[in-house]
């Protein structure tokens, strides 16, 4: 590794320490879902039903590490962060693993 | 920007996944021709980067929440085509993984956010920055890439939602997806990636292009002298 990829490696850990603020500052500005994720309990707040395809399609699959977190019904501030932080150094670590398996594949020599 | 399941009709997503599929293929070609092993790490740091970029929640006070996606600045950095490798990775990942992003949506997020988003960043840092080498026009032309890629990106998004009402609803009129028309997704998905969402993808792209420019500005795919892109 050269300097600037160790440096590249440094930031990405860093980053990837810092995450939480992720989670405390929409908890800080009391904002909610991006626009467009909400849960389907949170459409039917919203607009009164849920619609029948949204019901339909909406649980299709259950990710492993729903919500970036390890426990979701954990309530503890402390805790998500922790959660959080250890899904970004795994998502960030799988995907970088991927990306260079693939690239390697694809380019060769 | 991340669309969940059950948002869109199987009329919208199918063709998005085709589409994401063709123009993957595409790019493994290119990629294979214009990126070198030696930026093989770069690839994989900047798909990382993707991913991290996105956990990053920004509020909108007493609203929605949104975040950088970081496409524009590798498009500029690694070009759009091995972009849409890195960035689809990430994006793949955090559906099947975490559960951000649709199982069915992934061709509509992956065609959002890793190909539409870094063609568009990529061309408009071309545009505006012509040939010039001005450290600061630099920086001004990768802001505004950036800014503009993710708002645009954000429409696109917006559309797709926006089009559900007209494309699927019950005999009563109820929506079966997306339960918002175009005028109500298209304001407000622009609005909040106007005012916040898209200067922090501006100011990203425009620091790190900077901070290569400055390094060894033969690293900027879109700057590289003496290649054709010059």
């Amino acid at each position: 590794m050269n300097r600037l990829q160790k440096k590249i490696m440094i930031t990405l850990i860093v980053l990837s320490l810092l995450t939480p603020i992720g989670i405390l500052l929409p908890m800080v500005f009391n904002a909610g879902d991006a626009w467009g994720e909400w849960s389907a309990e949170t459409v039917k707040d919203l607009i009164g039903y849920v619609p029948e395809g949204l019901q339909k399609y909406a649980n299709t699959y259950k990710a492993p590490l729903t919500d970036y977190s390890m426990n979701v019904k954990d309530t503890s501030v402390a805790h998500q962060s922790g959660y959080y932080i250890l899904s970004g150094i795994i998502g960030a670590t799988v995907t970088m693993g991927v990306t260079i398996l693939i690239s390697k594949f694809i380019i060769k020599k | 920007m991340h669309i969940p399941d059950g948002y869109l009709s199987p009329q919208t997503y199918i063709p998005l996944f085709g589409a994401f599929v063709g123009i993957a293929a595409i790019a493994v070609r290119k990629v294979k021709k214009e990126v070198s092993v030696k930026n093989i790490p770069y690839l994989g740091m900047a798909a990382a980067f993707s991913f991290i970029i996105m956990m990053f929640n920004l509020p909108i006070p007493g609203g929605t929440t949104g975040h950088a996606v970081g496409s524009a600045l590798i498009a500029i950095i690694l070009g759009p085509w091995a972009t849409v490798i890195a960035v689809s990775v990430a994006l793949i990942i955090q559906a099947l993984i975490f559960g951000d992003g649709g199982i069915t949506a992934i061709g509509a997020n992956c065609f959002n956010m890793a190909i539409f988003m870094p063609f568009v960043a990529f061309y408009f840092f071309k545009i505006i920055r012509l040939k010039s080498v001005n450290p600061r026009r630099i920086f001004v032309s990768a802001f505004i890439a950036g800014y503009l890629s993710l708002v645009l990106t954000s429409i696109l998004t917006a559309i797709e939602f926006g089009l559900q009402p007209l494309i699927a609803t019950t005999h009563e009129g109820k929506a079966l997806y997306c339960p918002y028309n175009l005028s109500i997704a298209i304001p407000a998905m622009a609005f909040e990636h106007l005012i916040l969402f898209g200067i922090v993808e501006g100011l990203v792209t425009a620091f790190v292009v900077r901070y290569f420019f400055s390094h060894d500005s033969s690293m900027i795919f879109a700057i590289q002298k003496g290649g054709k892109n010059e």
